[in-house]
């Protein structure tokens, strides 16, 4: 895989799928716990992060090679604080429930694993599109693991599925999983299940190359 | 209520009942992450507990002497994640002196303090909404920041050490193939989460 030639559209589907900073490199695991008590906030927080990953691998993209070897985290921090401070200011002026809600885990984005070791794995080695789409996926996954997490948790803990209620009057909902016990058990059975799946799909792939030997 | 009460009470509150890992959700990469050996999780413990004490300290005085008169409270974030990322570096050459083993231990983490979301976590809740301890309101000053970092982090090596015991033992018991690592680990936290869950209410 790794041999292939990188195209915008390899990279995207990498994020996605292969690489999900969620599922499969598990970084990030603060916001995912934090922002998946409701799909909603989880929605909020994924294209909030997004925002931030493809702003900061745009830019360190760009100057990557005007950055000194030594300095450059530093670097990468500062460039990824100033889109949070946008993203901070943006939410607050136009989303204030979502705000809300999420609390001091907006600003909390800086020190998001995902969007440094992108910063450090792909946008200071790659050009400024394919950074852009290795932002975009990344992102992506991350939004897409974590709204599967808020959703399963909003349908035990409230019985409903992004503010809508699913079961009617006689659902008993299951509150652990909405408060804070809940984030860890739901997050890590989730995992649990897209490793089973994952595992499953390695292994097909093994046994059929191993046909075509044959 | 005296001076010590309150400050025990403030203990309380925020290694049992307010616990960074179980209940706040700080710090989790960490966690999971170094958490294999009681040694090296006692070692992260401690250098976080450092960490946070002098982030708390230098954060404060920066955000209420300098930011907030000239009216610059908007770049609270970037100033401190700024100075914690000096403190880490400082943190990182005194242990590479000092202990060279527990530096090999500790390996790609310790840089990674900077980017523990525990140690920034709690310099903005320190310039946050004030807390209520024992029926009384508490406003951060210096001395409350500097000391809800410190126990923050005693939360959090708490938690790291319990986790890193139950993980020591779990190495050679069978678990299903797709649960190993963090799965299993995640689970483990939320069934400890519940038992932290059991203190809600004191020194509330």
């Amino acid at each position: 895989m790794a041999k292939k030639e990188k195209t915008v559209s390899s990279v995207f589907f990498n994020g996605i799928l292969n690489e999900n900073p969620t599922l499969r490199l598990v970084l990030g695991i603060c916001p995912t716990l934090a922002s998946t008590t409701s799909a909603s906030n989880a929605v909020g927080m994924g294209l909030a992060a997004t925002f931030v990953l493809v702003g900061s691998n745009v830019v360190i993209s760009l100057l990557r090679n005007i950055i000194p070897d030594k300095i450059r985290i530093p670097a990468f921090v500062v460039i990824i604080c100033t889109f949070v401070t946008l993203v901070e200011m943006l939410v607050k002026a136009f989303v204030p429930a979502l705000y809300a809600s999420l609390g001091m885990f907006i600003p909390l984005i800086v020190v998001n694993c995902i969007i440094l070791a992108r910063a450090e794995a792909f946008a200071s080695k790659n050009g400024v599109l394919l950074s852009a789409a290795d932002g975009l996926g990344m992102g992506a996954g991350f939004t897409l693991a974590i709204t599967v997490i808020g959703i399963v948790r909003e349908l035990l803990g409230n019985g409903s599925v992004f503010g809508l209620s699913l079961f009617g009057e006689g659902f008993e909902p299951m509150l652990l999983s909405i408060m804070a016990p809940g984030g860890f058990l739901v997050f890590g059975l989730v995992l649990g299940v897209a490793n089973y799946f994952m595992n499953k799909a390695e292994k097909k792939k093994t046994e059929e190359k191993g046909v075509i030997r044959a | 209520m005296s001076g010590i009460a309150k400050v025990l009470l403030f203990m309380v509150n925020c290694v049992l009942t307010n616990n960074f890992i179980f209940s706040r959700y700080l710090g989790n990469c960490p966690f999971l992450g170094v958490s294999n050996k009681v040694e090296t999780a006692t070692g992260m413990g401690l250098a976080v507990t450092f960490v946070m004490g002098l982030a708390s300290l230098f954060t404060y005085l920066i955000y209420t002497y300098i930011l907030v008169p000239l009216g610059l409270s908007y770049l609270s974030t970037i100033v401190f994640i700024l100075v914690i990322a000096s403190l880490v570096q400082i943190v990182e050459m005194f242990i590479k002196k000092s202990s060279p083993s527990l530096y090999k231990a500790l390996g790609i983490y310790l840089p990674l303090i900077t980017t523990n979301c525990a140690v920034l976590g709690v310099c903005l809740l320190n310039i946050g909404s004030p807390i209520t301890i024992g029926g009384e309101v508490l406003e951060f000053n210096l001395l409350y920041s500097v000391l809800n970092g410190i126990f923050g982090a005693l939360g959090f090596l708490l938690a790291i050490v319990l986790m890193a015991g139950v993980r020591e033992r779990l190495e050679t018991s069978k678990i299903p193939d797709c649960l190993k690592g963090f799965s299993s680990s995640l689970i483990i936290a939320g069934l400890m989460s519940v038992a932290f869950m059991g203190f809600a209410g004191l020194g509330a």
